[in-house]
């Protein structure tokens, strides 16, 4: 079938309500957005329109510059053990019958329909020192008594992997299972053990694939706020955290919008970086 | 016995048996072709010879040794795929190279038998490129290439001609028996085409219904079919069927053909006469009479249709031998026993 390009405006038709859809929802809050903060702040929760940097400049102080650091840190950590975790689990998967498959993939689909908070709170139940893990520690006599793995950053990392795992074997699977099953048996006879192609054939034919998985997840990562509060110190908050706090528990409305815009624009750059760097790895 | 031996393999997808007690032997430096309908079971028995299935029951040896267990990347093969698998992140050079990198290969040793190989397949200064922009043809060169680089004892190929359209086809088959024919390596091809199989093979192996029906020479399975299946699925063939009279002599239709005698014991036969074996003759001369209903000339051969005994015979003639007929007209038909191949049932 051949596509032709739109003749008459008329055309175009089909796309105007996703247009409209996209300026109403998107488009306008963020500008909205990106206005606010400019705006400078009343005592008592009030803001009125003027354009100052005030917001940016008091963002820019070691505090918040490291409570972003962290963020990106968490954010990027949780994207790879996320993909580390899904990729070998998901090629496994793929090789199973196409009933164990469905029944995998429905499990994984009903924990995405868990939310955040059941998450957090099933979590720090587990890592509880009355009723958690350690207690299963204890009776195996691995540990002498019972202790309390939360809160902390571990924590943190694992209630995020959790929550973002289904999603990262979702993205990966249809590219798995499209991948030409025989290049992992070419593989094989010409000498490589499975493990060894699992790494120098599956990984790299799927390095796209890896790639934009690891961008997805970070971006789902970044946007967390219930789990580090659940599971974690204080320390361990990110930006999403602090920006909650300002606009609902501060009522500093420029400021959480500042926080926001700047934490869109460094997401934007290292996706953009990252994708360059592909880029080039890919011609070289 | 060297060389490698399939004892009884069987394999059983479920209830269902795709290979049954498959039994062959393949001397060193022999060319097979495992011919069949699709579905017969052919691709399941090379993937069991290069250990991607494990046979259900069977044994499969090579140089007396049993294989059966030792998984691929152990065997020393090199396979070519109906898909080629080559990979896709590799340029032609990385790919033939890859199994000698698995190995572990010094980089000088790789360039060299990299180079050595792109110039055997014919690209040399290939080595380059990027497999994306390769034709069919090269690309099946460079899966054959990756193949033999670790110069393996066994050579499997799965089709490896099939996407290619007809004309190149037949060049990469015969290039492909030359390249088998300098290297001296045991190889082994499926294919569902029997030019291919004739043009190639020093061992045609005929499969049906997961059974071998027939191996042998192409000229043989040509000249003397073991049974009906192999009869009409290689080249076309006229079956009759005979019946004994009570002298124990076979009979066409109720006359006798002088010389031809069907196996002790049997009272019927099916008899395969190629159609270049026909010989059309005046009525009451040969040993059975017809009616010629169609004559299909076509320049290079012309095709007789003849309809004796309520059955259609083919006889096909040079334009030297034109047989003078038109349809309507009554002939002859002249079997001579040595043509006429009687058939297992
Ligand atoms: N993994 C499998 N599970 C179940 N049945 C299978 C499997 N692989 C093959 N079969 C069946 O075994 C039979 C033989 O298959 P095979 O692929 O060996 O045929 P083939 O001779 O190579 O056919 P073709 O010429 O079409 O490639 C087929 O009926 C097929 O459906
Ligand atoms: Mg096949």
């Amino acid at each position: 079938m051949k596509r032709e390009p739109p003749q008459s405006i008329a055309d175009y038709g089909p796309l105007f309500f996703p247009a409209g859809m996209l300026l109403i929802f998107f488009v306008v809050p963020f500008g909205t957005m990106i206005a606010v903060s400019f705006f400078q702040r009343q005592e008592g929760g009030f803001y009125t329109p003027a354009f100052v940097f005030t917001n940016y400049e008091r963002f820019l102080s070691a505090f918040f510059g490291g409570v972003l650091g962290f963020s990106l840190i968490l954010a990027v950590t949780v994207a790879i053990c996320c993909v580390v975790l899904a990729l070998p689990f998901t090629y496994l998967l793929s090789t199973l019958s196409r009933r164990l498959q469905v029944i995998w993939l429905v499990g994984l689909l009903s924990v995405l329909s868990l939310s955040e908070v059941i998450i957090g709170f099933a979590w720090s139940t587990l890592l509880s020192r009355t009723a958690g893990l350690s207690n299963l520690l204890v009776k195996v006599g691995l540990l002498d008594q019972p202790v309390a793995l939360f809160p902390s950053f571990g924590a943190v990392l694992t209630g995020m992997v959790y929550q973002a795992l289904p999603y990262t074997v979702l993205v990966l699977y249809p590219a798995i299972v499209r991948l030409d099953p025989t290049l992992m048996e070419a593989a094989r006879t010409l000498g490589s053990s499975p493990i060894r192609a699992f790494f120098n054939v599956l990984v790299p034919a799927l390095r796209n694939t890896i790639m934009a998985t690891l961008i997805m997840v970070f971006i789902f990562a970044l946007g967390s706020y219930l789990l580090p509060q659940i599971l974690g110190r204080p320390q361990h908050w990110t930006l999403s955290v602090l920006i909650t706090d300002q606009a609902i528990y501060q009522s500093n409305m420029p400021f959480a919008a500042a926080m926001a815009v700047f934490l869109v624009l460094v997401t934007l750059g290292l996706v953009a970086l990252t994708l360059l760097i592909g880029r080039k790895g890919e011609k070289a | 016995m060297s060389g490698l031996v399939l004892n009884n393999v069987t394999k059983q997808f479920g209830a269902f048996t795709a290979v049954d007690k498959v039994q062959l032997a393949v001397p060193h430096g022999t060319f097979v072709c495992l011919l069949g309908p699709s579905g017969c079971g052919k691709t399941t028995l090379l993937r069991m010879i290069a250990g991607l299935e494990d046979p259900t029951a069977g044994a499969i040896l090579l140089d007396g040794t049993d294989i059966t267990g030792v998984p691929t990347h152990k065997r020393n093969l090199g396979m070519v795929f109906q898909s080629l698998a080559l990979f896709p992140h590799l340029s032609v050079g990385e790919n033939i190279a890859y199994p000698l990198r698995i190995r572990g290969a010094p980089r000088e040793e790789q360039k060299k038998r990299v180079d050595e190989l792109l110039a055997l397949i014919h690209l040399p200064g290939y080595g380059d490129r990027p497999v994306s922009k390769l034709s069919g043809g090269q690309r099946q060169r460079v899966a054959i290439a990756r193949a033999l680089a670790l110069s393996p004892k066994i050579f499997l190929l799965d089709e490896p001609l099939s996407a290619l359209d007809a004309k190149l086809r037949e060049a990469m088959q015969v290039e492909l028996r030359q390249l088998q024919q300098k290297l001296g390596i045991t190889t082994i091809v499926v294919t569902h085409d029997q030019r291919e199989a004739m043009t190639m093979a020093d061992t045609v192996v005929v499969m049906n219904g997961g059974h071998i029906r027939q191996a042998a020479s192409p000229i043989e399975i040509y000249r003397k079919p073991a049974d009906t299946f192999v009869a009409d699925f290689i080249g076309s063939t006229n079956l009759i069927e005979t019946e004994a009279d009570n002298t124990g002599a076979a009979t066409i239709f109720g006359h006798r053909v002088t010389g031809l005698s069907l196996p002790a014991g049997a009272r019927t036969a099916t008899i395969s006469v190629r159609p270049e074996d026909v010989h059309l003759t005046a009525p009451g001369n040969g040993a059975i009479d017809g009616t010629v209903t169609f004559v299909r000339d076509l320049g290079g051969t012309i095709e007789t249709f003849v309809e004796a005994g309520g059955q259609q015979i083919i006889a096909v003639s040079t334009p030297r031998e034109r047989p003078d007929v038109v349809a309507g007209q009554a002939v002859g038909i002249a079997l001579s026993p040595e043509v006429c191949v009687v058939l297992k049932q």
